[in-house]
């Protein structure tokens, strides 16, 4: 059964086009990010699918049912938003039992998910505090905690992670990657970091411009991006981009190669200027600069490299991305010998 | 001793103190002056209206006047009921329509807007002609509704002005989660959205409620009745063109700070908030 379809979404807002022919398809318990840049509709997507936004044109479907016309307390979904979205005058149980009390369910009922929930978060000491008590973790635990208690067919994430620091963004997505194997539900994420949705997803689904890039697992796209945009924004660093005569191709073609299919090897007949070393420790990332172009060489481990020293790049020609000059991946065989 | 320190001086404070002290005392002047003279005898408001009462000078004479005189029980009801009345229906309605204008998106919403805050800068009482021929034609004059209603009137433009900036400040995501929460448009408002805004809406009532307290043009004009007067008017009696009982007036001014005070301290703590939300953060 398919926990999630789009079929041929439109939106606009006035004569603005938002998202363009959207058609995109969710299993029952995967778990789908939408990735993109801001502004490429994501997030007017996830607000489509929980209701909170009409389509102009399209069909929406959640557990095979058209829910075009359903109001969103009524689809089966919780949503987690960006800025946590608790009540700041209801306590913590409050906020998580309003929506419960809503659908009126029994006291003991409401009782016992808030119990549940809250041991799942650790949230147990914190039931009686008011939100502004709480911090950006815990409130961000108190809103995931607040959409489980309803026990919904579909979990949507708006961006949940951006608003905590990094140490706290790693938790948080092992914490939710650890509820959606316990919870088995089908969750959609939304977000614009390209790590949080190569981590999480057993579907990434890449949009730009109010367009479905590409659509497919995390690998899958990785490894065989559709078209030049997919291959520059997945990864980090992202790929480098080259024109097309360095290698004896056309000039008009782009090599794309990944940072960590450089090599930095003597005999090559690349040269090459450092501009720049990043030393992460583990990872050494160079910033080089061949004929005017900038080329970012991941290295593993630790490497004695100065700015302006002059290197020789070797690409692996395994793993190099043609594309055309409008982005289109080409074939790349002719270069593979 | 150390005279600066990282945020001023002592001399600085004393300043800024000595100010407030100073603007405190001119403020509560009259207030102290109109209480001591209250329970004065008429020789001695005056012969002396500064001196404190004493044992020669204390009297009561004005309080056992006013409420002798005329229903004044009577008249402190009606302030009450109008004053009451009118603040709950300006922030219910005030409320209302703010909350449709920032909330909804409709053709001519700005125009609506404007519209409704442009009550602010006409002063009602330029139609006071057509209001008591209004109030003729319904039968109104000389209830507590005529008056009622025309405060609210004055009342909504700028409690939906200072209502809508503040509805604006509540986040679309927290609406958008009551909605997925299962909250209808009515419940997000009652239960979400005015909460919220309370601080505005105490702001709201008190910039509202020392106005229709205190008011004496409609009272005289639409409900000069024995039985609907307010107090501001039924303290009038004692005013006269020759003689003024200024024991009377006096006492019975005193007697209509109370209220005002209660229901101000009542609502200054959420003032305060008001005024400040937002000013930082």
């Amino acid at each position: 059964m398919k926990a999630l379809s789009l079929k041929a979404v439109n939106k606009h807002f006035g004569p603005v086009q938002v998202l363009n022919d959207i058609n995109i398809e969710a299993d029952e318990g995967e778990f789908v990010v939408f990735v993109g840049p801001s502004g490429c509709g994501k997030s007017t997507l996830l607000r489509i699918i929980a209701g909170l936004e009409d389509v102009s044109s399209g069909e929406v479907f959640i557990n095979e049912q058209a829910v075009n016309q359903v109001p969103p307390s009524k689809r089966g979904i919780a949503m987690v938003f960006q800025s946590y979205a608790l009540y700041p005058h209801l306590n913590v149980a409050k906020n998580m039992s309003l929506a419960l009390k809503q659908e009126g369910l029994a006291k003991a009922v409401i009782e016992e998910r808030i119990q549940n929930a809250s041991r799942m978060l650790n949230l147990t000491d914190y039931l009686k505090r008011y939100p502004s008590e709480l911090s950006g973790g815990q409130r961000q635990r108190v809103a995931i905690g607040r959409a489980i208690v309803r026990q919904p067919k579909l979990f949507l994430f708006d961006e949940p992670l951006s608003n905590l620091d990094a140490a706290l963004r790693v938790n948080t997505r092992l914490e939710i990657a650890n509820l959606h194997k316990q919870l088995s539900t089908t969750m959609v994420y939304v977000t614009h970091d390209q790590t949080e949705a190569m981590t999480l997803a057993d579907k990434i689904v890449v949009l730009k411009d109010g367009r479905v890039e590409q659509a497919g697992s995390p690998m899958e796209l990785y490894n065989n991006p559709a078209n030049r945009f997919v291959a520059g924004f997945l990864g980090s660093p992202s790929m480098n981009f080259l024109p097309g005569d360095l290698l004896g191709l056309n000039g008009d073609t782009v090599i794309g190669v990944r940072p960590e299919h450089i090599a930095i090897n003597e005999n090559s007949a690349m040269s090459a200027t450092v501009l720049h070393v990043e030393q992460l420790g583990g990872d050494t990332n160079v910033v080089a600069s061949v004929s005017d172009n900038p080329v970012t060489v991941r290295l593993f481990g630790q490497h004695a490299i100065n700015e302006g020293q002059q290197i020789n790049l070797q690409l692996d020609k395994q793993n190099l991305y043609l594309f055309d000059p409008q982005g289109i991946r080409l074939d790349e065989t002719s270069v593979r010998h | 001793m150390q005279v600066h320190s990282a945020r001023g001086n002592v001399f600085n404070a004393t300043l800024m103190h000595g100010a407030l002290l100073l603007y405190t005392l001119i403020a509560l002047f009259p207030v102290f002056v109109i209480l001591i003279n209250s329970f004065k005898t008429r020789k001695a408001i005056f012969r002396e209206p500064l001196q404190l009462p004493n044992a020669e000078s204390f009297s009561l004479i004005g309080y056992e006047t006013v409420l002798k005189q005329g229903d004044f029980l009577q008249y402190f009801q009606n302030s009450m009921i109008v004053t009451v009345a009118s603040l709950s229906f300006i922030l219910l309605f005030g409320a209302m329509a703010a909350f449709a204008l920032s909330e909804y998106r409709f053709p001519g919403n700005k125009w609506m807007g404007l519209y409704l805050a442009l009550g602010i800068m006409i002063p009602i009482r330029i139609g006071t002609v057509a209001i008591l021929e209004m109030m003729v034609a319904t039968g109104l004059v000389n209830t507590l509704w005529a008056l009622i209603l025309v405060y609210v009137a004055q009342g909504l433009p700028l409690a939906v002005f200072i209502l809508s900036e503040f509805m604006h400040q509540v986040s679309d995501e927290l609406k958008n989660a009551a909605r997925v929460d299962g909250l209808s448009e009515y419940q997000i408002f009652f239960k979400i959205v005015m909460p919220l805004v309370r601080p505005a809406l105490a702001t709201v009532a008190v910039f509202n409620m020392i106005p229709i307290w205190n008011d004496l043009w409609f009272p005289l004009i639409l409900a000069p009745a024995e039985e609907t007067k307010t107090l501001t008017l039924g303290s009038q009696v004692f005013i006269g063109q020759y003689v003024t009982n200024w024991n009377a007036v006096l006492a019975a001014l005193s007697m209509a700070i109370l209220p005002v005070l209660v229901l101000y301290v009542i609502f200054s703590r959420q003032l305060i908030r008001g005024l400040t939300s937002g000013a930082v953060k």
